[in-house]
């Protein structure tokens, strides 16, 4: 019994791989490999903590479910949930007195001390959500998908579908895959989306005069934002321990694209705040990128690890460019820890350019001078670099079951694009460095 | 000066020329090298493995890909940027 469960696990693993592989144009598909017939569920779970220092913190469940049918067809279900409380930044730049700001519903305030980067600390988020996912064989060589996407949180609804087609040739060593995806996005946030460079209205939202007076500073309650996505991947095996892929990707998001929560700094000659108002971004994006990576798989002499590397770069019309270069390496560790044991220890490099408009803050000069058309000072579009470095540990149970645990630190590095700092500044943070934690535990079973 | 056109005309005939020899170099370069590229079928078993799959953690890759689309201004790339809000 338990021979034969550990043999259907290891055809349904296989096949799940081929799929995946299918999927993403990475059919490098071992026909020995291929599954008879398979009526049983697959589940993948797990649960993530995200935890920065001082700020947000996050808590992720997945559980996806794969079901494998006889000719090759595969359904995929995902659920996700997860919940966000904790503070974020808001955009204003640190000062050497303490500031008030009004919360993004308009009812209440909160103070920043003089030193400390302002954060918003009302954050409280709770998001669902599922996904649907279809794979079949079309004809000899060709792998047709489809799928669903619906996310919902308290203020945001997400809806989104996808097609991929993948075609193997040259003894399937071979594939290109075409994949296109839409989404249409509902932000309805807390307070309404806010006037773009409206003053923050601060004082006493118990003023019988408040309510009018922040309802000024408001355009709408709710706006939309749609994002296309075009993928061309192209993936070829080298030899028999190595294979490559390379994408090509191409996203044009229209709408809302703007944070409503942020707001930007307007500074005095000295660097002292004088006003904060709304951020405002272009309302279309286009981006694109090109991606590539690479298994190797080591010979035993140097225990059959697998080397898996990658760099993106990404560019898009608002001028951001960055770089991102991902590795990891898996090491069998079965004479230590028992048979199909390993660690994966994980490096991730990041580094962005800055949005053009983004600006730490204003002034009151600059305003004066020339009307403002998009500004924004969310450091996450500002200069920046960004370090991941973990590891992960995994194992097969007895009964064939996957458990594995992954444990990372990782570090933003917001810098200076070239901006000079008021007086008022000189001896001030204004470039916080952010920390977070990141615990994943995952179970897989059939 | 029609010396001089003429020499610049053939200049850029030449570099032209040149170009396209040069790229048809690459792309025979490229396909014989393609032609050595891969294994044949009883060649697979390293890369059926199921660490070998270029995604081979696909829950992994979705967490990732959240943490990222909320804390940085690039997303996608390997699979789908997708929407979102990730206003946090």
């Amino acid at each position: 019994m338990t021979e034969l469960k550990n043999k259907k696990h290891t055809n349904v693993q296989a096949a799940l791989s081929i799929a995946a592989g299918a999927l993403l144009g990475t059919g490098a598909v071992s026909e020995q490999a291929k599954a008879q017939s398979f009526d049983d569920w697959k589940i993948d779970s797990a649960f993530l903590f995200y935890s920065e220092a001082d700020r947000v913190s996050a808590a992720e469940a997945i559980i996806s479910a794969t079901k494998l049918y006889d000719n090759d067809e595969i359904l995929n279900l995902k659920f996700t949930a997860d919940t966000l409380t904790g503070a974020s930044a808001n955009g204003a730049i640190v000062q050497p007195q303490a500031q008030t700001f009004t919360r993004p519903s308009g009812i209440g305030q909160y103070i920043t001390q003089a030193g400390e980067t302002p954060l918003d600390d009302t954050f409280k988020d709770t998001r669902v959500q599922l996904n649907a996912q279809w794979t079949q064989p079309i004809a000899e060589n060709y792998t047709g998908s489809v799928g669903g996407h619906l996310s919902k949180e308290y203020d945001y609804l997400s809806l989104g579908i996808n097609a991929n087609l993948a075609v193997d040739f040259y003894k399937k060593n071979s594939t290109l895959s075409f994949g296109f995806s839409h989404f249409q996005d509902t932000f309805t946030p807390e307070g309404g989306i806010p006037k773009p460079h409206a003053s923050m209205l601060i004082g006493d939202s118990d003023s019988p005069t408040w309510d009018e007076a922040f309802s000024a500073t408001r355009i709408a309650n709710s706006d939309d934002k749609q994002t296309t996505d075009l993928l061309l991947g192209f993936t070829q095996v080298i030899n028999r321990r190595m294979i490559t892929q390379f994408n090509y990707s191409y996203s044009k998001v229209q709408g809302y694209l703007t944070d409503p929560f942020k707001i930007v700094s307007v500074l005095d000659s000295q660097g002292v705040a004088q006003d904060y108002i709304y951020e405002q971004r272009p309302n279309k994006r286009n981006k694109q990128s090109s991606f590539a990576q690479t298994k190797y798989h080591f010979p035993a002499s140097l225990a059959n690890s697998i080397l898996d590397l990658s760099y993106r770069y990404m560019w898009d019309d608002w001028q951001i460019k960055s770089h991102t270069l991902d590795t990891r390496l898996y090491i069998p560790v079965a004479d230590i820890f028992g048979e199909n044991s390993y660690i994966q220890p994980h490096v991730r490099f990041y580094q962005q350019g800055a949005a053009e408009f983004y600006q730490p803050y204003t002034s009151t000069e600059d305003i004066q001078q020339e009307p403002l058309k998009y500004v924004s000072a969310d450091y996450r579009i500002g200069e920046m670099t960004a370090i991941t470095l973990g590891a992960k540990y995994g194992f097969n149970l007895d009964n064939g079951n996957d458990f594995s645990i992954r444990l990372e630190y990782y570090q933003q590095t917001p810098t200076n694009a070239g901006f000079e700092e008021p007086s008022a500044l000189s001896t001030l943070t204004v470039y916080p460095i952010v920390q977070a934690v990141i615990l994943q535990v995952s179970y897989s079973f059939l | 000066m029609p010396t001089n056109k003429m020499l610049l005309t053939h200049l850029i005939r030449g570099t032209k020329q040149g170009c396209r020899i040069l790229l048809a170099l690459f792309l025979f370069s490229g396909l014989s090298a393609c032609a050595n590229l891969g294994v044949e079928p009883w060649e697979r078993d390293l890369l059926a493995t199921k660490e070998m799959a270029l995604n081979a953690s696909p829950v992994d890759a979705a967490l990732d890909d959240h943490i990222y689309f909320s804390k940085e201004a690039s997303s996608g790339g390997k699979s789908f940027g997708g929407g979102g809000c990730g206003c946090n």
